[in-house]
């Protein structure tokens, strides 16, 4: 059956998705007070991990505010937050924070500031392309950070390559096609989303998840219709699991 | 000795004293005066220099009194009413300041007087008394004080003694207006360049301070007396300027702005000291500072909080915090939160502003149960430009090229028509737009619009890319 209507609270430190299929493989679900990296696949679905990463955040501190620190360079690449379709997907703008910063160096520091502030929920830190400031060290101290104050760090990366982290988990994440409404019309947010690497030990998988607003949940994508290849499968994920 | 240009010739405007000796006024042109003496050196005048001279001259003046007003071209006015206890009485605070102004090589003409035009007219024509000063002193336009003259009136004095009746209608009431103001008669004030703070605390120091962490300390100690200052009248600053005052007449000024009321001496100690890591040229205490203020501004009021049981407000307050660090390390404009727009043009309908500016909170749309998102996660701000293929010109597209990208159109739901707001502008509102919610053959969605109806307002419309759909 469908999990998704579970509460997103089934335990104070552990988030889980909603979507059955992958809270089945992730046990009792992520950590909340943790560093977790979400990839995107090809640069092309930095929206797309974008998005993935903000539910995350919903789900992760219903409620509570969530900062996103951005690159200006992602904001110029990529485009800026649309309010309009935050509402869209279930969140509340007014609870959420833009941080703008000019170079990785200002957006580390920032986002070390933020995550140790135990009145947030969740910050969102997304530097530009690979980011070579952006190592273990600085991964290890936020992901320290995040554990002591209880924050939920998510790391959204879009056009890099993985680098050795201290992230409790690493997604890739691609936009995939969605159920059709009537008329052909474009359906839920849907998203391919592979597990990379897990600290726990738990194995790898890939899912297809949906988006459902009005449950602030996950769900498995209906599979009413021939499921088309995974974009995430073969050399690139392999490459991307190596460097894990 | 400054020449200038006016009227096609090069003219004097000043000379110095050794000049001035030589028989060389303001007013002759330069090649009279080249003639005179051939070995003149002239220098271009430059009144925005000068300018920006008398206004660091005025900045050094804080010291002396938060009244301090510039009047151009070389005058600078500083009110010392219930001022001058640190230096002993008036004459001792003129002698301060002739001593702080000479030391930059200037020779100043300071004069004390009840009245800014009169203090004024005696630092212009020298003197004690304001009833001895000639008639010019009056500062009243040329033809004023030729009549004034003819009519044997030579004196300020020999004014004072008439009746002020028949002297405004035989010479204007702005004759009569100007001698009230120089004797005193009329209650003026000067238009200080600062609005006077509500708050204002400082420290001066008989020796100068060069030390870093002294001027910190220093500025902790002004800040707890701000705090009590605050506290005492139930309100928080929400801006905080500290000016120190280098004993060689420079000032640096340091302001933070928080985005709540504060009065938490604590919190303004860490923002300074973010402040102060954070300048581009770091301060250079060159000799040492002899004067440090701290001023409030700005203030909102401010009743004192009972703590809750939840935390709630310790949250809220650590939040704040967070918020006012960030914007200090970073900027102004880089803590950002979203507002929506009064407007149904996309990139108007909602955007981003300073945290730190205060704004109502507004009712967000609410979406339709069940409904996919109608509008992108990424807005492009201006919209990128396609190349798309519609199959029916004014259908959707049917396959685009973004980025230099292919992108075939699986499904697609339009048109949602949003028209230019034509009653705002009546004639430049621009072209209607159709949007198009779009999937391409990988499942990324986007959001993309033909510019203009086709055959209506284009005979070929123009397509964009406005957003990214998650």
């Amino acid at each position: 059956m469908n999990l998704a209507r579970s509460p997103s609270s089934d335990s104070p430190s552990r988030l889980t998705t909603g979507a059955g299929s992958a809270d089945a493989r992730l046990g009792q679900g992520l950590l909340r007070a943790a560093l977790h990296e979400v990839f995107a696949a090809v640069p092309a679905d930095s929206a797309a991990a974008a998005g993935f990463a903000l539910l995350l955040a919903l789900r992760a501190s219903p409620g509570r505010p969530v900062f996103w620190v951005r690159d200006v360079r992602s904001v110029r690449e990529a485009g800026r937050l649309y309010a309009a379709g935050l509402v869209e997907l279930g969140a509340d703008p007014d609870a959420i924070i833009l941080v703008h910063a000019d170079s990785t160096r200002g957006l580390l520091q920032a986002a070390a500031d933020t995550v140790k502030c135990a009145a947030i929920g969740t910050v969102v830190i997304e530097p530009w392309a690979q980011a070579p400031e952006f190592g273990l060290t600085e991964s290890r101290r936020i992901a320290f950070a995040a554990v002591r104050s209880g924050v939920t760090a998510l790391v959204v990366r879009s056009g890099a390559q993985p680098v050795p982290s201290a992230a409790e988990t690493r997604w890739a994440v691609s936009a995939a096609p969605s159920a059709a409404l009537a008329a052909n019309a474009p359906g839920h947010p849907a998203f391919d989303i592979s597990l990379l690497r897990h600290r726990g030990g738990i194995a790898g998988f890939d899912a297809r998840v949906e988006w459902d607003r009005d449950c602030r949940a996950f769900r498995d994508a209906p599979l009413s219709r021939a499921v088309p290849a995974v974009p995430v499968v073969g050399a690139r994920a392999t490459q991307l699991r190596r460097a894990a | 000795m400054l020449v200038e240009k006016a009227g096609g010739t090069m003219r004097v405007a000043a000379v110095d004293a050794s000049a001035a000796a030589l028989g060389i006024a303001a007013g002759l042109t330069l090649t009279d005066a080249r003639a005179r003496i051939p070995d003149l050196v002239a220098v271009a005048h430059d009144p925005a220099a000068d300018l920006a001279l008398l206004e660091w001259l005025a900045d050094a003046c804080d010291r002396y009194s938060p009244m301090v007003a510039t009047d151009p071209p070389r005058g600078v006015v500083i009110d010392i009413t219930g001022c001058v206890h640190p230096f002993g009485d008036e004459a001792g605070l003129a002698a301060d300041l002739r001593r702080r102004v000479e030391r930059h090589g200037l020779s100043p003409a300071i004069a004390l007087a009840d009245t800014p035009d009169a203090a004024n007219a005696l630092a212009a024509f020298g003197g004690e008394a304001v009833s001895a000063l000639p008639v010019a002193a009056l500062r009243v336009d040329g033809e004023i004080h030729q009549a004034l003259r003819r009519a044997g009136l030579k004196t300020i004095a020999s004014l004072a003694r008439r009746p002020r009746g028949p002297l405004a209608a035989r010479f204007g009431v702005a004759t009569t207006t100007a001698l009230e103001r120089l004797l005193g008669e009329a209650d003026v004030r000067i238009t200080p360049r600062r609005h006077p703070p509500e708050i204002e605390v400082e420290t001066r120091f008989a020796e100068p301070v060069a030390m870093t962490d002294t001027v910190l300390a220093t500025l902790d100690a002004l800040m707890r007396r701000a705090a009590a200052a605050l506290s005492d009248r139930s309100r928080g600053g929400r801006r905080f300027e500290a000016a120190l005052f280098r004993s060689d007449g420079h000032v640096a000024r340091l302001g933070i702005d928080t985005g709540q009321p504060t009065r938490d001496a604590g919190i303004l100690a860490r923002l300074f000291r973010e402040r102060i890591d954070t300048l581009a040229d770091p301060l250079d205490p060159g000799f040492g500072y002899d004067l440090i203020r701290l001023a409030v501004p700005v203030t909102e009021p401010l009743v004192a909080h009972q703590l809750q049981l939840d935390g709630g407000a310790v949250a809220d307050a650590e939040l704040a915090a967070l918020i006012d660090r960030l914007t200090i390390r970073l900027g102004r404009g880089r803590v950002r939160r979203f507002r929506a727009g009064d407007g149904h043009v996309p990139e108007q309908a909602a955007f981003d502003l300073p945290s730190i500016d205060p704004a109502a909170p507004v009712a967000w749309h609410t979406p339709e149960p069940g409904e996919p998102p109608l509008r992108p996660l990424h807005l492009f701000d201006p919209p990128q430009r396609i190349e798309a293929i519609a199959e029916v010109p004014d259908g959707p597209p049917f396959r685009f090229r973004w980025r230099r990208v292919l992108h075939e159109v699986r499904r697609a739901e339009g048109p949602e028509r949003i028209a230019a707001e034509w009653w705002r502008h009546r004639r430049s509102a621009g072209l209607t737009r159709d949007y198009y919610r779009v999937e391409d053959q990988a499942g990324r969605r986007f959001w993309v619009f033909r510019h203009g109806l086709y055959g209506v307002e284009r005979a070929v419309p123009e397509w964009y890319l406005h957003g990214l759909f998650a």
